[in-house]
């Protein structure tokens, strides 16, 4: 699993890239209550905000960690955002991605390093 | 007001990260805060809890449901002595100070010429003095206009030793009662000097979350052991300004900075009911403050704008500065909103905003524009969730 400086969690699976929220993030964001999510199909480049993330106390943007397209979001967190609280490196995945481009994977952290950059 | 989540202004989850901050003045139950694990803002110049490690929709919802303690220490507290305060007061708001009897509290707001609002307060009778509580971002302003409008005779004493708590919900009365049994006896907005756990206290049974409960001036230097004597009981929790934050919103209350302000006129703030009778056109003591003319004059003709609640019909919420428009497509923004957020009790987002008078009636259809697109929202009825005062 790799980690960004935008706190998003990133893992392989099938080829694609599974992607949320770190358990640091959850935990800053607090309650979680709505979230935008892309649409199935949508082309994405590296840094678009391209997901909204309301809490009780502030709303937040997740931006497309790689260029690629959104081949499949998570709808359960539409009627359950609190998912992301309760499990936010599991059940709780944002959206899965087909990369064009897997060049900053090796940019991003490792848990250790991640770990670290929260302090 | 600052809005208190400002402080984590985040655009991206980036934001996340602290910032060192500017000096920031701390209430007496500050180490407190720290030691229950609160996370802290700055809000209004204090280092204040926005939450504690139970969150906010938790503190929320057990506040509804129990008791909460707040920390409400940085707003300011004034006393007002002298055989004319009550009339010079009057000089300043549109309230009836003259006639509020000993030990009863009432709500109100300083005006200006323009006839907005320049702060909300409650004041109460005390007897010999009347005793203020005003909003911590403008209490400066609101000392500076008291001295400035007040005769010589009447001396303005803005209090720096006292601490102040507010205990709310429906388990308050039975809390505070197993330390002064007589605070059962108040009504709300009465107000009282007890003693609570061996110090003197200044109690009124009002707050500001739409529950039952009481706000304490407790002197600075037995703040902690009562804040603790109160946390000591299983049904209280500490409460921080997120939360209290989504409990005035559900209770249709104002914050001052948000949904009104100085260009925001008493008439289109929805308030009139805090303008007695008797300072209105045809009462005995009608007009006298500041701004009557303007104000007395919108609530004989009408204001062109109001504020209201507001549903969002989906799940999104719409925040402070949303814009609304009168259809789905097409048009200029009719309208914004002050205030939104989730309520926990509610369940769903809420918001409260101002719109042209003609489209405020309740069950009105409206758009908000969240990210570029209008979601439907509807003018509702304000409080969202039934208020619980002891009358």
């Amino acid at each position: 699993m790799k980690f960004t400086e935008e706190h998003e969690w990133l893992r392989e699976e099938d080829g694609l890239i599974v992607v949320g929220i770190t358990e640091h993030a959850s935990e800053q964001l607090g309650d979680v209550v709505f979230i935008d999510l892309p649409e199935e199909g949508t082309e994405v480049t590296k840094d678009e905000e391209i997901c909204v993330i309301e809490s009780v106390k502030a709303a937040s943007d997740i931006l497309a960690p790689l260029d690629g397209e959104i081949v499949e979001v998570n709808s359960m967190l539409i009627d359950e955002p609190s998912k992301v609280n309760d499990d936010p490196l599991g059940d709780a995945w944002f959206f899965k991605m087909k990369p064009s481009d897997l060049g900053p994977m090796e940019d991003y952290m490792d848990e250790a390093a991640y770990k670290k950059f929260v302090g | 007001m600052a809005r208190w989540y400002d402080a984590c202004d985040c655009t991206s989850l980036a934001g996340l990260k602290g910032k060192p901050m500017a000096e920031l003045w701390q209430t007496p139950l500050y180490d407190m805060h720290l030691e229950l694990g609160a996370k802290m803002v700055p809000f209004a110049g204090y280092d204040m809890p926005v939450q504690y490690p139970l969150g906010v929709m938790k503190e929320h919802l057990h506040c509804r449901a129990a008791a909460g303690l707040f920390d409400v220490s940085h707003m300011g507290q004034v006393i007002l002595r002298g055989a004319g305060a009550a009339a010079g007061l009057e000089g300043l708001i549109p309230q009836d100070v003259i006639g509020l009897e000993e030990g009863r509290q009432r709500y109100g707001f300083f005006t200006n010429e323009a006839g907005g609002i320049e702060d909300d307060l409650m004041f109460a009778n005390r007897g010999d003095h009347l005793f203020l509580v005003v909003n911590a971002g403008c209490k400066e302003a609101d000392v500076a206009r008291l001295r400035g409008a007040l005769t010589p005779d009447v001396t303005v004493e803005y209090i720096e030793d006292r601490a102040l708590l507010a205990l709310q919900g429906p388990a308050a009365e039975a809390v505070l009662a197993a330390l002064a049994p007589e605070v059962a006896d108040m009504r709300f907005m009465d107000v009282r000097t007890v003693s609570l756990n061996g110090v003197e206290c200044w109690i009124s049974r009002s707050g500001y979350t739409g529950e039952d409960g009481y706000e304490i001036s407790v002197p600075e230097a037995a703040a902690v052991d009562l804040a603790g004597v109160l946390l000591a009981d299983e049904r209280v929790a500490p409460i921080g300004l997120g939360a209290r934050d989504s409990l005035r919103l559900e209770a249709g209350l104002c914050l001052y900075g948000h949904d009104i302000d100085a260009a925001t006129s008493p008439v289109e703030a929805a308030l009139t009911w805090g303008i007695q009778k008797l300072r209105r056109a045809g009462g005995a003591r009608a007009g006298g403050f500041v701004g009557a003319d303007v104000i007395l004059g919108q609530m004989a003709a009408g204001a062109a704008q109001k504020r209201v609640g507001l549903l969002p019909d989906g799940r999104a919420p719409m925040r402070e500065g949303t814009e609304i428009f009168a259809s789905a497509e097409g048009g200029a923004a009719i309208g914004h909103v002050t205030s939104g957020a989730f309520g926990p009790t509610l369940q769903a987002p809420m918001a409260m905003g101002y719109v042209p008078t003609e489209l405020s009636a309740i069950g009105t259809q409206l758009f908000g524009e969240v990210r570029g697109k209008r979601l439907p929202v509807t003018v509702a009825k304000l409080p969202f969730t039934p208020a619980n005062f002891k009358r």
